[in-house]
């Protein structure tokens, strides 16, 4: 396929758009002087790969997303910054390595190793965004995966209790 | 749309995120790259469920799997430095070397 007939599509124009939205806001996840831009930024991203899903005809895991993620984790993100650093400003620590090509590099040879490998794999494989109802979704979830859900359900029991028992301040001292 | 767009732009942001959990000084700033890989992991996992097509959903259910056990692991790791940091002051992980021999 080539790159005349893959930018005729109008999705393909619209997975452009949020890719290259997706990848400004993670590096500047990465590369923010400022810790609350970075977490900003991480809404960013994860609200373009909604849209991905959205794309791909995943409208549950899309709406998860954006509840679970950006209503919760990057609020509670948000409070660990605040609460580890009271000038939210810039860090007079830096808050980067001094040496950075080491990481750069093997970032890099992580995404060409699988890139590579990936794309010489699928090639032209065609995906199509059939959307996929919720009910479908819950359907399955309650009754083929009823046994891993529950054991995720037992993980979030266990992350909760240990939140609490972690965060909270010594009683005895 | 092709399988292999979605796959290359999950390794480019899976990538940005091993970047980041290298360079970052700040562990908050390093839980927040792992979570940019979590992310990228899930695009996968949604491609491979639209590619395969099945009856289960099972790309899909994955993918909220993953969500889930990323905000417990969010949750934890908070509370992790939230403690470090009361007891050391700093969230700086190259000063966390208690447990180096």
């Amino acid at each position: 396929m080539n790159w005349g007939d893959w930018v005729s599509d109008a999705n393909n124009i619209v997975f452009l758009v949020l890719a290259l939205v997706m990848v400004a806001a993670a590096v500047r996840v990465v590369t923010s002087p400022n810790v609350i831009h970075a977490a900003l930024m991480l809404v960013v991203a994860l609200a373009g790969s909604a849209g991905l899903f959205l794309m791909l005809g995943a409208e549950f895991v899309a709406w998860t997303l954006v509840l679970v993620y950006i209503g919760a984790v990057v609020v509670l993100f948000l409070f660990g910054i605040m609460i580890t650093r009271a000038p939210t400003g810039r860090d007079p620590v830096r808050l980067d390595h001094a040496r950075r090509w080491p990481a750069a590099v093997v970032a890099l040879g992580t995404f060409v190793t699988i890139a590579t490998v990936t794309v010489m794999y699928f090639e032209d494989a065609p995906v199509e965004g059939a959307v996929s109802r919720s009910a479908d979704l819950g359907e399955v979830l309650f009754d083929r995966y009823v046994i891993p859900f529950e054991a995720v359900s037992f993980v979030l029991l266990a992350a909760l209790i240990g939140g609490i028992v972690l965060a909270r301040k010594d009683p005895e001292r | 749309m092709t399988v292999s767009q979605f796959l290359v732009l999950g390794a480019l942001l899976f990538s940005i995120g091993i970047y980041g959990v290298l360079v970052r000084r700040n562990a908050v700033l390093v839980l927040l790259s792992v979570e940019l890989m979590l992310a990228a992991v899930n695009i996968n996992m949604v491609v491979f469920g639209a590619d395969i097509g099945d009856l289960l959903l099972a790309g899909q259910v994955f993918a909220l799997f993953v969500i889930t056990v990323a905000a417990a692991e969010v949750g934890i790791g908070l509370a992790i430095i939230v403690l470090i940091f009361r007891n050391r002051s700093s969230a700086n992980v190259d000063e966390l070397d208690l447990m180096r021999w």
